[in-house]
């Protein structure tokens, strides 16, 4: 389905087919409409959060087919078919992913609104690289920004998580 | 004697009370922006009242719904907050064992409480809180009788506990921009250019066309606001809007401000105080001058404000700093009375003083007094947070010094030139709404406006004096975590460290020399042994171990931070310590983490901020104009507390600052054999400081 939504202007509005948390969701958007603004706005997903609009920050951050990407600044319109991963998919309450038991036994964040972004980072990281050092952790986080000053909470809760991730020999 | 906030909300049932079985409602009038406050709030009522941390119910903050406290700021939430709900929990203990007392006709000593239910000789007695709870009157005064706990029996305070606010925010919630209103309509405003600006002309149509899909134009003055149901269509108008409209007596950038030392050149309001000037002396003088620019509170989700005006109230949704203190400004941007004005505080972003919070509610407010019925909600983009929010103030300290045949400093002069750290009470849109409202004329002296705190080192020194020049600031100025606490110690700790090299001491065992205060000399001892001070080197090599020390406000925690570090073309830290003395500490852990993530700020704020100032104000509206210190440039940091439970607490938050950048400040120079005073430390200044060496 193809319709002009304004005759002012050529914005396409498109059914995008996303999974987004494993769940197969059809999305119906003008094409240029954001990443960010579709989880939030559109699914209810508030994990992911706005933060500069210009891929600076890193709060917007989700995995798209495994990678660690800000949100903020991708058209909807080029995600056709894409994995969709937020943080919210990557545990809950009920069942929080080990970054997430990591990270709130550490203690690791002041106003935590970077850490959907920085906790999706780590998982990014963790999945390809399940015994990251300090250096390699801090690597994978350089982009995200923390004003906070959590950093060294944030570093030992990824180590944490991924001590313990260790498939047991 | 009863606390001031207690004092000033003098009804126990405000703070205390026992609404349903099992459960302890309290509430406070400070709010959480990530410090951790009403955790550790929370733990002095279940300490007083003897109840479990998982009994208690606190209260969002709520105009009406919690004691009015003011503004939670300057590191004081424990100290008066803390101190109101120690004594309002202690005396509504007291008053329920007094009843239960008589009810079992024993002596209220022989009572004991565990989580809500009272022992008597250890043993049940069948009474809890909730049982006696329709027979006590709290609709009562404090009497400022009953007696607080002492530290022996502490059992909640003085444990680490979680943060309550914590775990939303790690499954993606907890924010103001999360809260779950239905059919919102999304609205961006178009800043004034200074508050002068009017619009001399605007491209309506342009910016309709740019929206993409039906917008609504609010226009008034100079205020111009876009909405719709789609965030998008607000996004791309304001974009567009800015393209599209022209103003006249926009502000111009005064670039040349950027750096402090130009504020010397500023008319400026000054203040006088300390010892008379000193008498002519043989004693060896010593003089430096000291920088820090302007720097933004960058908090990471630029602010946001939600505002709903339906049946004559207006309901306010804010992350501002205090839910009584804005309604005065919300009364005047709307015309309504201060009780038609509900205020809902929500979480926003770290903000460390006053950013663009107040500002957001109050675009909201006058928003949705235009559009009744209708939800409003205003988010501000990155380039209205860095561009329009106050910025923490440029300062610059020419300090000067004398020194005895010892070496000892026995004369200490400072001034000052600062703009005002507090600079509240006006918002943006009541400059832009026709008839416009040129803002307040900035604070100043007899007033109190932060540029003095910590302006003498925290030592015993003879003599000192300060003088302070408050400037009227060529961009909006208020608080930034301490205010002007962290450069004035910045200042004196780097002066002190000088001062050592002249006198040929080592700068650890030359501040011991003039520190009295068995507090004082605790922290800096503890300091060098954690930093193994003594293995420090002869310096100029490329690596550096600097410390610095100071009393928070002179009268609060004593702390102490050291630094090692190496430099070559940057700075790159490689380990902080920090001591602190904060007297009686609530929750350790809680302390701990407020403590490095001031040092890990005040090392960004020494190795890397500085505002841009250009434009039309501000030029540096983007992270990428703005770093900050990144995770790999984060050195480890320990932070050490010295225990203190029979004194009083101090607060933590904005207590390391100031000796980080002197630590860091000191540790460069050590590296370098050459100082750098000028923050923020970059490549050109460290190239510049070994050229002149």
């Amino acid at each position: 389905m193809v319709t002009r939504s304004n005759e002012a202007e050529e914005h396409l509005v498109r059914e995008i087919k996303l999974h987004v948390n494993g769940v197969a969701k059809v999305v119906t958007a003008d094409e240029r409409e954001t990443l960010l603004d579709v989880l939030r706005n559109r699914l209810g997903l508030t994990g992911p959060r706005f933060g500069c609009g210009a891929e600076q920050c890193g709060t917007c951050s989700v995995l798209i087919n495994g990678e660690d990407k800000p949100s903020c600044a991708v058209e909807i319109g080029t995600l056709q078919g894409k994995s969709i991963v937020t943080v919210e998919g990557i545990g809950t309450p009920e069942k929080p992913h080990p970054l997430q038991t990591a990270f709130l036994e550490k203690q690791a964040g002041q106003c935590g609104y970077c850490l959907s972004g920085i906790l999706i980072a780590a998982k990014a990281l963790l999945d390809r690289k399940p015994s990251p050092t300090r250096a390699e952790i801090a690597d994978a986080l350089a982009w995200h920004l923390c004003r906070c000053g959590a950093h060294n909470r944030i570093l030992d809760a990824v180590a944490l998580a991924a001590s313990r991730m260790k498939v047991p020999a | 004697m009863i606390p001031q906030t207690l004092q000033d909300n003098p009804v126990l049932e405000r703070w205390v009370s026992f609404p349903s079985a099992g459960k302890v409602r309290v509430a406070f009038g400070k709010v959480e922006y990530g410090q951790g406050v009403v955790t550790a709030l929370a733990q002095i009522a279940a300490e007083e009242l003897d109840v479990a941390m998982g009994q208690l119910i606190v209260i969002n903050a709520a105009s009406g719904a919690v004691p009015n406290e003011g503004m939670t700021v300057g590191s004081m939430s424990i100290e008066t907050s803390g101190a109101s709900v120690r004594a309002a929990s202690a005396e509504v203990r007291a008053l329920f064992v007094a009843e239960a007392a008589r009810r079992l006709g024993c002596a209220a000593e022989e009572l004991d409480i565990r989580d809500g239910s009272f022992l008597k000789g250890g043993k049940a007695s069948g009474l809890d809180y909730w049982t006696l709870a329709p027979d006590v009157d709290l609709k009562q005064a404090p009497k400022g009788e009953a007696r607080w706990k002492t530290p022996d029996r502490h059992r909640v305070v003085g444990t680490s506990q979680p943060r309550s606010d914590l775990p939303s925010k790690v499954f993606g919630g907890g924010f103001i921009q999360d809260i779950p209103l239905k059919d919102i309509t999304h609205a961006r405003v178009l800043r004034q250019p200074g508050y002068k600006a009017t619009v001399k002309s605007f491209d309506e149509a342009a910016v309709r066309k740019a929206a993409g899909s039906e917008i609504e134009i609010i226009r008034d003055g100079a205020f111009i606001a876009f909405l719709s149901k789609s965030e998008r269509a607000v996004s791309l108008a304001v974009s567009a809007a800015e393209q599209r409209v022209q103003w006249d007596d926009a502000r111009a950038g005064q670039p040349e401000l950027s750096e402090p030392a130009a504020l010397k050149a500023l008319p400026a309001t000054p203040w006088e105080g300390g010892a008379p000037p000193p008498e002519p002396s043989n004693r060896r003088q010593h003089k430096a001058s000291y920088g820090r620019p302007f720097i933004a509170h960058g908090s990471m989700g630029p602010s946001h404000g939600v505002a709903r005006f339906a049946d004559g109230v207006l309901t306010v949704w804010t992350h501002a700093q205090g839910v009584y203190p804005i309604r005065g400004v919300l009364a005047r941007v709307t015309g309504l009375a201060p009780e038609a004005i509900q205020v809902e505080h929500a979480q926003g972003a770290g903000c460390y003083g006053h950013n663009g919070s107040d500002d957001a509610a109050c675009d909201a407010a006058a928003i949705a007094m235009r559009c009744p019925g209708e939800t409003i909600r205003v988010q501000w983009r990155r380039e209205d947070e860095f561009g329009y929010e106050p910025l923490g103030t440029a300062m610059q300290i020419d300090v000067s010094g004398e020194i005895d045949a010892s070496g000892r400093l026995v004369d200490f002069s400072t001034e000052i030139w600062s703009g005002p750290h507090i600079g509240r009470g006006y918002a943006l849109v009541e400059a832009a709404l026709a008839p416009g409202t040129p803002p307040p004329p900035p604070m100043t002296m007899p007033g109190f406006s932060g540029g003095r705190l910590n302006a003498t080192p925290s030592y015993d020194i003879a003599a000192t004096r300060v003088k302070e020049n408050v400037i009227t600031p060529p961009v909006r100025t208020s608080s930034l975590r301490g205010l002007g606490g962290p450069m004035n110690v910045y200042a004196c700790e780097s002066f002190i460290d000088e001062l050592a090299v002249i006198a040929g001491t080592d700068p650890l065992a030359y501040r011991l020399s003039m520190a009295s205060d068995p507090r004082a000399r605790a922290v800096i001892e503890r300091l060098g042994a954690l930093s193994q001070w003594d293995r420090r080197g002869a310096g100029g090599n490329g690596e550096g171990l600097g410390m610095a020390y100071s009393r928070h406000r002179d009268r609060g925690a004593y702390v102490g931070v050291a630094v090692a570090l190496s430099v070559d073309t940057d700075v790159r830290l490689k380990e902080m310590w920090c001591v602190a003395d904060c007297g009686l500490i609530i929750n350790p852990d809680g302390a701990r983490n407020q403590i490095e993530g001031g040092m890990i700020m005040a090392a960004s704020w020494a190795l890397k901020e500085q505002v841009k100032l250009g434009g039309s104000g501000i030029a540096s509206t983007m992270w990428d104009d703005y770093p900050i210190l990144r995770f790999p440039e984060v050195p480890p940091v320990s932070v050490e507390l010295i225990a203190q439970p029979n004194e009083r607490p101090f607060g933590t938050g904005e207590i390391s600052s100031g000796p980080a950048m002197a630590a860091i400040a000191n540790a460069v120079a050590h590296a370098l054999g050459a100082r750098i005073r000028d923050m923020p430390f970059t490549r050109e200044r460290i190239a510049a400081a070994l050229l002149a060496s």
